[in-house]
């Protein structure tokens, strides 16, 4: 089976940047209810309007392989680059991941995250591989971003708009 | 259970003649592997018989029940109303008992919105005090349920505790998967009011022992809900002897059609009642300033009913029927005790939930030693094998074993050992691919 890429378990066996850390923005605590999978995610963010840039992500993360895979692929993405990059990336995951095998991805925008393309012909797996993506723009917003400039924001898919989310916004 | 229906497990030809009644169960999935169905607790498949009674219906008999004066009405209405006389007959209950819902989510939340809807002024005119005061629940008093609930006979009793001011209680569950009874008697209490509990765990496939809960409810007079989805499917049950005093099914486990379920209930309690969801069929007369209501069970059958799928419910209840009760039990409990020894030979699997074969039916979950159940659910499913992961609407059962979600196999009458073999075999490429096990 094309899922259980070679890069997609090494990133789940040793997830990268994990762990909870301080000083941080913003704190989101994301839930997929239908497996019981959870995130909590931390951004920090330095600089101001286009130069803005992801300082830190750090998360504790309960999931399958999938999930924490990518929430250590996001990290590995978005850390050190400015937020406009960042979400664009969000971006490119999430039209491969939604496009039922047709959008192979592009690895100068997403790295390893091409490794996730054979997710997208598993529906059922979609949730699990966007589940650190939407933790993550949700807390962009949180910590005062806005994301609904961004192509991230165009047609979020409706198998995951039942995703709950509680969040916590504190300054650092 | 008595040993000679332990014996009764299907014999290979008797497995394939069942098998061939279920036309899903021949066709092959993710790039020509057979299918190895093992999630019937979740929903059943059904087998021709109960679809040809559908068909049937439709092609010969489809009108409104209880509507319209012509010939086809008349006939809809005969077969609805056959098809509740079968379902009675088959849970050893009164036909007027029979209450047809959506699912049984539906007949659960009957029974709650009959406590807070008693409320209202004027709901229970005319009913008798002493059983009126049964269903008056308020402040200091409780509500009991187990750890063990689906979310359908969970959810439901926390919001009729939010709307009436009652306290929810629960009885806890053991580390090995069975109801903790130790503290009976200070959990159900002069307090409690109802007791709403499953008869077999969806997740751990344990079989409670009705008797000793509802003894204790009598002795302090609440009513008892009996959530019978995963019982009526696999085990004999008669509402007479289970001694409860309402029973809630869905068809759609249990090899009948989805969108119904059944809601028993006794009969002096349902007419005492208030009306759940009203409208049509549901009314005895209906003025400007107000309506009088039909009694059971067309009181709670508020709309045009789904006879189609009450035809096709009855044609389940046939043939299980057809196939002995007490069969499908003993067949179910080969494979039961064949997956769990399977289980135990393997020292990275733990099963949640007990792990012999005593008072346990055939759905059994487990975990893999460091590998998400999404993960093993996703490769049995490459080798064909379809099981269930997550936490089955049963999200505070998993909190209490200590685990985010799980793995689970369930049977029904069609399933095989082979296929039980088919599923060990599947699992064991998991750890390989993970490389938990060198």
């Amino acid at each position: 089976m094309d899922l259980y890429q070679e890069i997609i378990l090494e990133h789940s066996k040793r997830p990268l940047h994990a762990g909870l850390r301080e000083p941080f923005n913003a704190q989101v605590h994301h839930i997929n209810p239908t497996c019981g999978d959870e995130v909590t995610l931390r951004v920090r963010l330095s600089g101001e309007g286009r130069s803005m840039v992801v300082a830190d992500v750090s998360y504790d993360a309960v999931g399958c392989s999938i999930s924490t895979a990518s929430i250590s692929v996001l990290t590995d993405e978005v850390i050190g680059h400015s937020v406009q990059e960042a979400l664009s990336s969000f971006a490119a995951m999430r039209r491969m991941l939604t496009s039922k095998g047709a959008d192979p991805g592009d690895e100068d925008e997403i790295g390893d995250g091409v490794a996730f393309a054979g997710v997208s012909k598993y529906p059922a797996r979609v949730k699990c591989a966007l589940l650190g993506w939407m933790a993550f723009t949700d807390a962009l917003s949180q910590a005062g971003v806005d994301v609904s400039a961004t192509p991230a924001s165009t047609s979020v898919p409706s198998a995951l708009s039942n995703t709950t989310t509680s969040n916590t916004t504190e300054s650092s | 259970m008595s040993d000679i229906a332990l014996g009764g497990a299907f014999t290979t030809q008797e497995s394939a003649a069942i098998r061939g009644d279920f036309a899903i169960l021949s066709r092959s999935i993710r790039g020509g592997r057979p299918l190895v169905y093992l999630d019937s607790a979740a929903t059943s498949h059904k087998p021709r018989q109960v679809l040809d009674a559908e068909r049937a219906f439709y092609e010969r008999h489809n009108s409104a029940v209880h509507r319209g004066a012509h010939q086809l009405a008349e006939e809809a209405t005969d077969a609805f109303e056959s098809a509740r006389e079968t379902v009675a007959r088959f849970i050893g209950a009164q036909t007027q008992e029979v209450v047809f819902t959506k699912n049984a989510t539906e007949a659960l939340n009957l029974v709650a919105y009959a406590f807070s809807n008693a409320r209202a002024a004027g709901s229970m005119d005319g009913v008798d005090a002493a059983v009126a005061a049964r269903f008056a629940l308020g402040e200091g008093d409780e509500i009991v349920i187990t750890e063990m609930e689906h979310h359908s006979n969970l959810v439901p009793w926390q919001e009729l505790a939010r709307r009436t001011g009652a306290t929810l209680r629960w009885i806890g569950v053991t580390d090995d998967g069975r109801l903790d009874l130790g503290d009976l008697d200070t959990v159900i209490t002069d307090r409690t009011k109802v007791v709403a509990f499953t008869h077999v765990s969806n997740v751990l496939g344990t079989i409670n022992p009705v008797a000793a809960i509802v003894d204790r409810a009598r002795a302090v007079g609440a009513l008892t809900v009996l959530d019978a989805c995963q019982s009526v499917p696999h085990l004999a049950v008669d509402v007479v002897d289970l001694g409860v005093d309402f029973l809630a099914f869905s068809g759609h486990k249990m090899f009948g059609p989805l969108g119904i379920g059944v809601l028993w209930g006794r009969y002096d309690l349902l007419k005492a009642m208030p009306p759940f969801l009203t409208g049509g069929s549901m009314i005895q007369d209906v003025r400007m300033e107000g309506s009088t209501y039909a009694d059971p069970p067309q009181r709670f059958e508020a709309g045009v009913p789904m006879a189609a799928q009450a035809v096709g419910l009855a044609a389940a209840c046939d043939y299980l029927t057809a196939l002995e009760m007490s069969r499908v039990t003993a067949h179910e409990h080969v494979l039961t005790k064949a997956l769990l020894a399977g289980l135990a030979r393997r020292p990275w699997v733990r099963v949640i939930g007990p792990v012999n074969g005593k008072d346990r039916s055939g759905a059994v979950s487990f975990v893999v030693d460091g590998i998400h159940p999404h993960d093993v659910g996703q490769i049995l499913d490459d080798a064909g094998v379809a099981v269930r992961v997550g936490h089955h609407c049963a999200w505070p059962l998993h909190r209490r074993m200590n685990v985010t979600a799980t793995t689970r196999a369930s049977f029904a009458a069609y399933n095989t050992v082979a296929e039980v073999e088919a599923l060990l075999t599947a699992l064991d490429r998991v750890p390989v691919i993970f490389g938990t096990v060198v």
